[in-house]
């Protein structure tokens, strides 16, 4: 399978901060729209693509919210004061660009401060390049948000970029789309909002479609970086199967089958038991009366900074692995 | 007035049933059904003539207080706190203990005695009492169980520029309003839902918004004000006597954009003043009540209080009439096709 540099780009690039997912949706939206029975929105902003199919109702959701700032302040010299949306480290935003969604660029710098450790959100501003804050307001609004404005890089394979969280998981699910000859059931394709804040896209778009099983797919850690946190996930190592995490304990029927999906089918994995963090899956398996749920996550350097690095073997594995799992008969 | 009753009520969370009264003996005349639902949230219906879109405005009835733990053998009363309180402004505060509004005083070790070391701490609500007057165990018992609630003992009072200092104003005064609002004949028709146990966890709003499945909602708060010296002005959420505070995020909801952009047009065309609300801090109902079933969308008007969650809140009149006067205006638009219909 060959990998898709010019999509992923664009999806990286495309504005969403959690709240705010209208720009990225389209960006989606036109890519799936052809592939695809039916397209719609929610009052969250979750884009909801189904592929009818006569067997079980399956939910596919990756999110499409990224991380962000959000515009708290204008100053008299026109500086902007901001808090975070999401998991945001006042350390990795230190010295980063940021981009509002009209294109708008500012600079991340801070109060003067002999004590780095600590450092705080609050303590810091954006300065967007004006003397005044007339000038700055016919350019930004309090309550608006921005992102942080990262590169993207690809090397034969591995990609560094801000916001593989979770874009990767949108191309996952687009290409996943677009190789999908035929399929025997019913999916939904969910291209959530406002995970970073609390998974609650997902929580109302598994009520809407109610479906008998669900999958996320997001980013994992990694632990094999230098001095890393012991985690048994590495890149270029194959498909993570989530056992568990903050938001879930996947149930054995659904990693049991995952596992047997992939050795059956050869496709290489590693069993991912994250210690922090949460993903969709953590709310849609408490919907309603409880839907059997699983995650397939990409192993990731650097969540939530603006290197976000993947590997490329690794996105294909995870799609090999999707198309398989969706196309087999579940019954838990 | 309603909101002096209301204020001077007591209704700390899960504790609601005097509020509860007090508004419903409002509305009984006014609306088409009234119901009190298994967790002890007022449901409201007022019938208009048209039933899209499916609009749940929600005022909480709870406050925050104090639980009696522990009955000393002196007669002295242990408490825990309900809700968010600031445990440096109970020592010396007048209360009402159970029910029955025992008066007594939350007390401490006299300054005299206190070492040195202590005057520069804060006390601990856990090296407070309250003093019910009596002198043993025995008395106490006959007066106050563990598990009673305690509200501060705290007057209306109306003073300088048009404000209103009274206890519980978060959200006495998002009850009052909703109240007015109830009693406006309409052509939509309208769920008005006083929630109980928000301070605690935004406990009521969830199973409301369950049976009502709105499609817009709107929260009606007081909310945090700290305009004063001593807060950057960066850091400051709101100010009193500039409008109604419109939230754009706080840690439970990131609230429609269409829809904050929307009110903040109807303020402008009629000349409303109004704020946006600068700070992400705390959380209201709309955290449940957004994400119950499919979803909705929402918006919370707040009435910027001073010194909240204290027994001597401050808010400025105006900024209760702006309040009422734009979320008067945003129904008057739904009722004509505005908003909803240009989804």
């Amino acid at each position: 399978m060959s990998f898709n540099g010019d999509l992923l780009k664009k999806l990286v690039n495309a504005f969403g901060p959690s709240g705010d997912e209208r720009q990225i949706a389209e960006v989606i939206e036109k890519e799936i729209v052809d592939y695809v029975d039916e397209v719609s929105y929610d009052s969250l902003g979750n884009l909801i693509a189904r592929k009818k199919g006569n067997g079980k109702k399956i939910m596919l959701a990756a999110h499409m919210d990224q991380i962000g700032l959000l515009i708290t302040d204008i100053d008299d010299k026109g500086f902007l004061r901001f808090t975070n949306i999401g998991g945001v480290s006042p350390y990795i935003s230190l010295g980063q660009r940021v981009i509002f969604k009209n294109g708008v660029i500012g600079a991340i710098h801070m109060e003067p401060m002999d004590d780095y450790s600590k450092l705080k959100l609050e303590n810091m501003y954006i300065d967007i390049g004006v003397s005044s804050k007339e000038d700055a307001e016919k350019l930004v609004s309090i309550g608006d948000s921005c992102v942080f404005k990262s590169q993207y890089y690809e090397n034969e394979d591995y990609v560094i970029s801000g916001y593989m969280d979770d874009r990767i998981g949108c191309y996952i699910l687009i290409e996943t789309i677009k190789s999908l000859k035929e399929n025997i059931n019913d999916l939904y394709f969910v291209f959530t909002s406002q995970e970073e804040v609390g998974l609650r896209g997902a929580k109302t778009s598994a009520y809407r479609i109610d479906p008998d099983f669900g999958v996320a797919l997001d980013v994992t850690g990694s632990g094999d970086t230098p001095k890393a946190k012991r985690f048994a996930v590495g890149l270029g190592k194959g498909a993570a199967i989530k056992v568990k995490d903050q938001s879930i304990i996947v149930s054995p029927k659904v990693k049991e089958f995952m596992i047997k999906t992939a050795k059956d089918n050869n496709i290489p994995y590693q069993l991912e038991v994250l210690e922090n963090g949460g993903t969709d899956s953590g709310a849609i398996h408490l919907t309603r009366e409880g839907i059997p749920s699983g995650v397939i996550s990409v192993p990731t350097r650097y969540v939530h900074s603006p290197n976000e690095t993947i590997s490329k073997n690794d996105v294909n594995n995870c799609i090999n692995l999707l198309l398989k799992i969706i196309n087999s008969e579940v019954d838990f | 007035m309603l909101l002096k009753k209301l204020t001077e009520a007591h209704g700390v969370s899960g504790n609601e049933k005097e509020v509860r009264n007090i508004i419903i003996e409002e509305l009984k005349d006014y609306v088409d059904d009234i119901q009190i639902d298994r967790i002890g949230n007022v449901i409201v219906y007022k019938k208009g003539e048209i039933d899209t879109p499916r609009l749940m405005l929600a005022a909480h009835m709870d406050e925050v207080g104090l639980m009696i733990t522990k009955i000393e053998d002196s007669g002295l009363l242990r408490f825990t706190c309900v809700g968010g309180i600031d445990q440096r402004i109970l020592v010396s505060k007048p209360v009402l203990v159970g029910n029955k509004k025992i008066n007594g005083v939350i007390g401490a070790k006299p300054f005299h005695l206190q070492k040195k070391s202590e005057w520069k701490k804060a006390l601990d609500y856990k090296e407070l009492y309250i003093d019910i007057g009596v002198s043993s165990k025995e008395e106490a018992e006959k007066l106050v169980k563990p598990g009673e609630y305690v509200s501060f003992s705290s007057n209306y009072t109306e003073f300088g520029d048009n404000l209103i200092k009274a206890k519980s104003l978060d959200d006495r005064v998002g009850c009052s309003i909703l109240i007015d609002i109830l009693k406006t004949k309409r052509k939509l028709s309208i769920y008005g839902v006083f929630t109980v146990m928000e301070e605690i966890g935004l406990v009521g709003a969830g199973p409301a918004a369950y049976r009502i499945e709105p499609d817009i909602g709107i929260v009606l708060e007081g909310t945090i004000c700290s305009d004063v010296s001593g807060t950057e002005k960066h850091l400051q959420a709101t100010e009193l006597g500039k409008g109604p505070a419109i939230s754009v995020m706080d840690r439970t909801t990131i609230f429609n954009q269409k829809l904050r952009s929307h009110l903040i047009e109807i303020a402008n065309k009629n000349n409303i003043p109004y704020q946006l609300r600068k700070t992400t801090f705390g959380g209201n109902d709309s955290g449940k009540i957004h994400l119950s079933k499919a979803g909705s969308i929402t918006a919370t008007l707040s009435v910027p209080c001073r010194y909240i969650h204290s027994p001597i809140s401050v808010m400025n009149k105006n900024d209760y009439t702006n309040t009422e006067k734009l979320l008067n205006l945003f129904i008057e638009d739904l009722e004509k096709g505005g908003f909803y219909s240009e989804l």
